[in-house]
């Protein structure tokens, strides 16, 4: 038996854009990043237990139970999925997400595994919950019936190399997002320096577990011939031939501070492919 | 029909400007069909006939030919054939050149044949002394004869479940004629078929809509080794068939009863099974009898097709509004596959119709114990508001992996066939070991046989049979296709919402519609 928790904002069963194969999804609660451009808003917070989201509620499907720590009880069968609790959530979180421990998590894989190349861990950011990542991992590795699934991360990289040292014994490939290699555009988009991602992407590749990077475009921030041309010449350094997966920004679900953000046109998505292509990156995909 | 009605009708036929010479001629021929008196029933059959509950899908008062042939063309190019002069062949160009001649002389309702045979295996033993270069040429020239000459969405061929170089080529000719005909499929076997011939024909849904998938141990342990599916997956013997194919509307039998679920189940429903029986009875005394079809026709005679492979197929359709309805009366208002209280009942009511099919015998149907076969019937252009077979309705599918666990207990008890179609968003095209992920998961959960249709894509699946976007545009302009079946196609669209189907992503961000 395994009670290691943790908090999970919700699960898909099937995938077909989150590494190799159809997979089932674990997105974690939580992000350390906070991109204007985030499409998933209600994935980077943790509940501050302020109560906003149980006055808004309309079927009263959320309750908030004081104690220490305070917990929040959230009954599925009245949800309407209006997303009203997300609208009024000060600090991005979603009462929907709840703690689940292993074997929960293993029950609902082994359900679905007839159907699965393997899982993937998503988020938020899942190395924040790094320690669950690996229980869960080494539970799929260690279950008869799930023993050939694959196991991957979907991260944003910034996770320091001894936590992916801890993770690369159950771990079989991972997706890392690259906002922009310039470190100007990094810094307005999410907040943050690139370092320890670009440190993340090498030491990865070097360990042969990095599956995919994926590159956000977005006009005007990271999409100039100048920035496209330096960063394939990076990637083909730390990374060659590593699969690339260009995802062209889209607006739906993003916050009102994106609302300056332009979509890229298809030209532009099939111009920097050819780009990537003609710098060794075969494999380079736009979705 | 009054003579005056009859030249009414043959006129507007022979002046039609929507319809080609050959569509004019087979028009007529039915028309005069219609001529001939119904072969005989009683009372409550006909009204059921007249009134629709029960469906003859338009294979005429007076059946001259099997509705479903499935001529042994490997018997064939062992024996050649006397009546069409023809020896057996000793090369790939006579093989080739065998078929088409054959192929134009296989009856079916449509005028075109549904079994084009089951091509790798058939030609595989022809292809030793040819070079890949020749064979690629002459099966493209081969397989885009059958598409010129036999226009008709339900020609259908089988491919697998070995990994040949025939199927691989077969459908890399496809991705790149993008042809509706013929249709096909691919019966997969997971301990003899390679994922690299699955992600070949992955690729080839990706392209044109096909092949559809058949859980082929399934198949083999209810029809043996040589069966095929043909026309709108319909599986049967090969050198066998079925006489008819008539259908009973599971919704309208609701309609008509009276009374608590339980009595549905135990009066009603068997009624009208009885009664369905009973046209088909009649319909297959008429053809063995009456038109001795099997005496008649060459294939018969040389052995290529024989009585003792034949049954007739029992179909159903509006599974889902009979459950819906019956449910509905006793005030659940819950909904055939998003609701596990109405899956059950599903199960029973065709778990009690294979039963009544099981213990009925019916004549001339040794080729399945003397009893009917039990098919779910994909529908067709005129059904309004009644879903097919026992399909989850438009729209209203559940996720895939519901879906597939729904649908899922109903396929063993199909012999003849049965057909789901999941949908599937574009982007899925990188990725198509996900499909290939579904496809096993799919026949791991029992499913017998089903097809994928991709969102916006060219290649539209109707029913069973595919019909281009292309065609369908240019129908709607002049009124007139070369294939019979976009206009089948072109009013499914219109009566059925085909293009209402549930889309299935994949990352489903959530949309909490922040300003």
């Amino acid at each position: 038996m395994n009670k290691t928790q943790g908090l999970v904002n919700r699960i898909i069963p099937f995938s077909s854009v989150d590494g190799p194969g159809n997979r089932l999804v674990i997105f974690l609660q939580g992000c350390n990043m906070n991109c204007i451009n985030c499409h998933n808003p209600h994935t980077i917070g943790v509940c501050n237990f302020c109560g906003l989201c149980t006055l808004k509620c309309p079927t009263k499907a959320i309750e908030i139970y004081s104690g220490e720590p305070p917990w929040i009880n959230f009954d599925q069968s009245l949800c309407l999925n209006c997303d009203l609790c997300l609208q009024v959530c000060p600090v991005y979180s979603n009462p929907r997400s709840r703690w689940m421990e292993i074997d929960e998590a293993v029950k609902i894989i082994q359900q679905k595994a007839d159907f699965l190349s393997g899982i993937t861990v998503s988020g938020g950011e899942a190395t924040l919950q790094i320690e669950f990542v690996r229980e869960l991992f080494v539970a799929i590795k260690d279950d008869a019936q799930l023993s050939r699934l694959t196991t991957f991360i979907d991260t944003n990289g910034t996770a320091p190399i001894y936590k992916w040292e801890s993770l690369l014994p159950v771990l079989d490939g991972a997706m890392v997002d690259l906002k922009a290699l310039d470190v100007g555009a990094h810094q307005s988009l999410t907040g943050r320096v690139n370092e320890l991602i670009l440190e993340t992407i090498s030491f990865l590749h070097q360990e042969g577990k990095l599956y995919e990077v994926r590159l956000l475009i977005i006009p005007d921030y990271n999409s100039s011939e100048e920035q496209i041309e330096q960063t394939v010449e990076y990637l083909s350094q730390i990374c060659p031939q590593t699969r690339i997966r260009l995802i062209p920004y889209r607006q739906h679900g993003v916050r009102s501070e994106a609302d300056h953000l332009q979509q890229p046109d298809e030209e532009l998505m099939e111009r920097i492919k050819v780009r990537f292509f003609n710098g060794g990156f075969g494999d380079t995909v736009i979705t | 029909m009054s003579l005056k009605e009859f030249r009414y009708r043959a006129e507007q036929i022979v002046v039609d400007p929507g319809l080609t010479y050959q569509q004019r001629r087979h028009n007529m021929a039915l028309l005069a069909e219609e001529l001939i008196e119904y072969p005989p029933l009683g009372e409550e059959a006909k009204q059921a006939l007249d009134d629709r509950i029960i469906c003859d899908l338009f294979e005429g008062h007076a059946p001259y030919r099997a509705r479903y042939i499935l001529p042994d063309y490997e018997k064939a190019f062992q024996q050649g054939s006397e009546f069409l002069e023809l020896e057996p062949p000793t090369n790939l160009a006579e093989a080739l050149n065998f078929l088409t001649i054959l192929y134009s002389q296989v009856p079916s309702i449509t005028g075109f044949p549904v079994y084009l045979g089951d091509v790798d295996r058939l030609l595989t033993p022809y292809i030793t002394e040819i070079s890949d270069q020749d064979l690629y040429q002459q099966l493209k020239l081969f397989w885009r004869a059958a598409d010129r000459m036999l226009p008709d969405g339900f020609v259908h061929a089988n491919l697998g479940p070995e990994d040949t170089k025939i199927g691989r080529m077969i459908l890399r000719i496809e991705r790149e004629l993008k042809q509706v005909v013929p249709n096909l499929t691919l019966k997969y076997d997971p301990t003899v078929t390679t994922d690299e011939l699955l992600l070949e024909a992955v690729q080839t849904v990706f392209a044109v809509g096909k092949p559809h998938f058949a859980n082929h141990p399934m198949m083999v342990g209810d029809l043996g080794e040589r069966y095929a599916v043909v026309s709108c997956y319909n599986s049967l013997k090969i050198g066998g068939g079925s006489h008819t194919l008539t259908r009973l509307n599971l919704k309208d039998t609701v309609v008509r009863h009276s009374g608590d679920t339980g009595e549905y189940l135990q009066r009603t429903l068997p009624h009208y099974v009885e009664l369905t029986l009973q046209v088909m009875e009649a319909r297959i005394k008429y053809l063995v009898e009456e038109a001795r079809f099997f005496e008649h026709d060459f294939l018969a005679q040389e052995g290529l097709i024989e009585l003792e492979k034949f049954s007739a197929m029992f179909g159903i359709f509006g599974l889902a509004e009979a459950v819906n309805l019956l449910l509905e009366r006793e005030g659940r208002r819950v909904k055939y596959g998003q609701n596990e209280e109405a899956n059950q009942l599903s199960y029973q009511i065709t778990d009690r119709i294979a039963q009544i099919l099981a213990e009925r015998s019916l004549p001339y149907c040794q080729g399945n114990g003397g009893r009917a076969f039990f098919h779910s019937q994909s529908g067709i252009d005129l059904d309004i508001e009644v879903t097919a077979g026992t399909r989850i309705p438009y729209g209203e599918e559940p996720d895939l992996y519901e879906h597939i666990s729904a649908v899922a207990p109903h396929h063993c008890k199909f012999q003849a066939g049965i057909s789901d179609i999941f949908h599937f968003e574009r982007p899925v095209v990188n990725n198509p070991q996900a499909i290939i992920d579904v496809i096993k998961g799919a026949f791991r959960q029992g499913m017998r046989e089903f097809t994928f249709n991709l969102a916006d894509g060219e290649f539209v699946r109707i029913t069973g049979y595919l019909v281009r976007r292309s065609d369908l545009v240019k129908y709607e302009e002049n009124k007139r296709s070369r294939y019979d079946s976009t206009v089948l196609g072109s009013n499914a669209v219109k009566n059925q919402g085909i293009f209402q189907r549930k889309r299935r992503v994949i990352n489903n961000e959530q949309n909490p519609g922040v300003s």
